[in-house]
């Protein structure tokens, strides 16, 4: 059985590691606690952005540098950022554990070198353009910013192209010495690893991380204006689309709530791909492209969302057909062995999902981050198998609602139209 | 693999879109479905409830030669498994009160595609690169899809669903002896069929353009290549390597971090058993199009002049690292064989594919490469206006 080591180097870096000799392959990634909700307005965008730019160099490595050498290590290596964290990680074969290890360190201490600001900004505006044109549309942002409104959870992750075509250098150092604080971060490791070689290479590595400079939280924004940039309209015009996408969002559980676990289940119920209720109802019968439901645990806050793809003629029939299946499950509930086949697929996909370090580091290093906490396989396993039909009941009770805000995108044409 | 906890099965039958007549695009697709709305003694939903109570995660889908039906689960769920599949396969219910349902599914996912610019090009791409017939959609069209009869469905199933070419590959914590016992009492007895070679490929060099008000210019271009089979293969997929695999290769480095000209740019080899090309595709704003194509066709068309040994090693190291990760997860395991079985005749070990990617030089790269220069492009954009493509494709296309 894979073994939990944890310890907290002397700058306040946390280190979680599931150790599992077995393992062909190393998992290893920084978890750090900045994410947009950190974000005031002028910074918008910025931990993405510097994530972008850990790649781009450091004291002892220029950007090219980092780059052959992530790939000399030949692990699948990268980097995302959340509303909550930014995490870059990599998996590798065990025997590149050191390499790898003083690599990843050296880049969470970035120069932040001024041309390479400048060529990064193309790049992420070339992302946040490459948005633009996909499906859904950035109705899933706007559903955040309606919701939650646009800051805080609501605050879009890549930011606007206005802020970052007007984003200045010092802004990121700031927004970087406040964030990047050994306290705000967490290394965590599975699968085949060396975790006494870990904790001494990274303890000697990261001496300096405690002197970084200190810096003030900037002012809150004032909450009576909207941010540059961003729109709280609920339809969405798009050009030529031929679906119709419609985001619903209301309140769920957060990742410290009891109901986490039973709120799963039921969205799995009502919305899994290949045979839910929303799935036989308006999948299976070709009415829509897509129609699902899941709940979306923040630290402190939970969404629940639903989401349908349809043609925009049969938009409105579909969603009366999708509150119709909510308002039922709400004054229903469920059956039990629609409850038995769901956590049978559940606990399948939680011990198919055991079997890759890389599939195990996020889930370990995310829940250590946020609340100091690990669950084995086996755990999470038990938990669930205690859930019960009535847990799945009340938690529909609480959370699903035919009120949810809504978003829709859809062609000008048809927006026009109606 | 008695290190893992999983099985996986890889069941792939000569049932692919080649085998759609010309006018009913999408036939393949809508079979594929139809065959799992209810099987043997289930209907649909006791299927869905059965693959659900056994945690078989499962895929199906059409390509070009085959239809394949992917299912990952617990290693005790491998032999329900296995004659839950064989029933698909071989008892499809095929009801026809399901059919329009099944149609309707067929026509959504297509529109859905519509709004995909990068899928668009793709698509189109694949098209002028292999020809109508062999570079078709997996989606069909939507007037193939709205003629199709209940009789085109049974038909398409009678012709094409059988024993002869199919190849159902295993992996994970299973015993092999045991797992050719269940698969012989399971298909051992499916009756036989004719296969039909695959169509050559037709596709020419030529440059099509979507008009769009697109935030991006969406880039696709393809050339010519040797497939998996070839015993060249290997020598062009180092190249291609070094190239778009990995934050180091080229495309990477060159057009996107030292220019910043796009967020995705990207490059691969793709292999028919009788065609292969190298696809690639890059996105990024209007004004920086053209500057984008060009530069990257500047550095496929200029790979050999300063090939480095370090290129090759980091490409050797991702590539053996790949291989021995391959070894934590049954499905990906049970997916390669069964796609070496199809290419090779055989599937190949996982120390024989090592040896042969140690064994490459810079000389062979250099010998493919020289052989076989890119050229003949293909190239589809989509963006609000056309680019103009680099003179050595100009002359052949329109």
């Amino acid at each position: 059985m894979p073994e939990f080591r944890e310890t907290t180097l002397s700058n306040g870096l946390r280190v979680a590691a599931e150790i599992d000799g077995r393992g062909y392959s190393a998992a290893f990634g920084y978890f750090v606690r900045a994410g947009s909700r950190d974000e005031v307005d002028r910074e918008s965008g910025l931990s993405h952005f510097l994530e972008h730019m850990m790649f781009k160099g450091t004291k002892r490595r220029s950007a090219a540098d980092v780059n052959r050498e992530l790939d000399e290590l030949g692990g699948q290596s990268n980097a995302y950022t959340s509303e909550e964290q930014t995490v870059y990680y990599a998996t590798v074969l065990p025997k590149f554990q050191d390499r790898l290890i003083d690599l990843l360190t050296d880049m969470l201490s970035p120069t932040l070198d001024a041309d390479e600001f400048a060529t990064e900004r193309q790049v992420i505006l070339e992302e946040i353009a490459k948005y633009e044109d996909q499906p859904p549309f950035g109705a899933f942002e706007r559903a955040m910013e309606v919701h939650f409104g646009p800051r805080g959870l609501g605050r879009r992750i890549l930011g606007t192209t206005e802020s970052i075509k007007t984003m200045e250098a010092t802004t990121m150092r700031d927004y970087f010495h406040r964030r990047y604080r050994p306290e705000n971060i967490v290394l965590a490791a599975s699968g085949n690893i060396d975790f006494d070689a870990l904790v001494a290479q990274v303890e000697q590595l990261t001496q300096a991380w405690s002197q970084r400079p200190t810096v003030a939280t900037p002012a809150a924004d004032s909450p009576d204006t909207v941010p540059d940039g961003i729109s709280l309209e609920p339809r969405i015009a798009i050009p030529d689309a031929h679906q119709a996408y419609m985001v619903g969002i209301s309140p769920g559980p957060c990742s410290t709530s009891n109901d986490r676990y039973a709120a799963r289940a039921l969205g799995s119920i009502m919305g899994d791909e290949g045979g839910s209720r929303l799935f036989w109802e308006l999948i299976d019968s070709g009415r829509a492209e897509v129609a699902t439901l899941w709940p979306h645990e923040f630290m402190n806050e939970g969404a629940w969302f639903t989401y349908m793809v349809c043609g925009p003629e049969d938009a409105k029939s579909n969603c009366r057909l999708m509150d119709d299946i909510i308002q039922g499950t709400i004054d229903k509930g469920i059956k039990a062995e629609e409850l038995k086949q769901t956590l049978s697929k559940a606990t399948a996909g939680a011990i198919m999902q055991s079997e890759r370090p890389s599939n195990r580091l996020f889930g370990i290093g995310s829940r250590w981050l946020t609340c100091g906490e690990y669950l084995s396989t086996d755990e999470a396993l038990d938990r669930l198998r205690n859930i019960t039909v009535d847990d799945v009941e009340n938690a529909a009770k609480k959370y699903l609602t035919t009120d949810a805000t809504e978003i829709v995108a859809v062609s000008e044409d048809t927006a026009a139209a109606s | 693999m008695p290190w893992l906890r999983t099985a996986a099965l890889s069941l792939n039958l000569h049932a692919g879109v080649h085998r759609e007549p010309t006018h009913l695009g999408g036939l393949s697709g809508m079979v594929c479905e139809m065959i799992q709305r209810g099987a043997g003694q289930y209907s649909s939903r006791d299927l869905v409830a059965a693959q659900d109570n056994l945690g078989i995660d499962r895929n199906s889908g059409v390509s070009t030669a085959f239809v394949s039906f992917g299912a990952a689960m617990p290693s005790e769920s491998l032999q329900a498994a296995i004659s839950l599949y064989a029933d698909i396969a071989r008892n499809p219910h095929l009801p026809q009160d399901q059919l329009d349902d099944a149609r309707m599914m067929a026509v959504q996912e297509l529109r859905a595609m519509e709004d995909e610019p990068t899928h668009r090009v793709m698509r189109r791409l694949r098209e002028l690169h292999y020809g109508e017939r062999l570079g078709r959609s997996n989606y069909g069209t939507e007037t193939g899809i709205q003629d199709i009869t209940q009789e085109d469905i049974r038909d398409f199933y009678q012709t094409n669903y059988h024993a002869t070419g199919g190849i159902l590959s295993i992996a994970g914590k299973v015993d092999a002896a045991q797992v050719i016992d269940w698969a012989e009492a399971a298909f051992g007895d499916w009756r036989t069929g004719k296969l039909e070679d695959l169509p050559s490929p037709t596709g020419a060099a030529k440059y099509e353009h979507f008009e769009s008000a697109s935030s991006q210019t969406h880039i696709g271009f393809a050339f010519d290549a040797v497939p998996y089979s070839h015993p060249e293969y290997f020598k062009l997929r180092a190249g291609m390597g070094i190239l778009s695999d990995g934050m180091s290769s080229r495309l990477f480095d060159r057009v996107r971090e030292k220019r910043g000209l796009c967020y995705t740019v990207t490059a691969s080899c793709h292999s028919l058993k009788n065609g292969g090309g190298v696809f690639g595709y890059a996105g990024t704003t209007p004004e920086r199009a053209q500057e984008t194509l060009d530069v990257t066709i500047h550095e496929i068309e200029s790979l050999l002049d300063d090939l480095e040994s370090s290129e090759l090693e980091r490409w050797k190291v991702r590539i053996e690292s790949g291989l021995i990760m391959e070894q934590e997860s049954s499905a990906s395991r049970a997916s390669s064989m069964a796609s070496d079985f199809y290419q090779l005749g055989r599937p190949m070990t996982t120390a024989e594919l090592e040896t042969l990617i140690e064994s490459l030089t810079l000389d062979d790269i250099r010998d493919y490469w020289s052989a076989n220069p890119p050229k003949d492009y293909r190239i589809v954009t989509l963006g609000p206006n056309p680019l103009t493509i680099p003179e050595s494709s100009e002359s052949t296309a329109v």
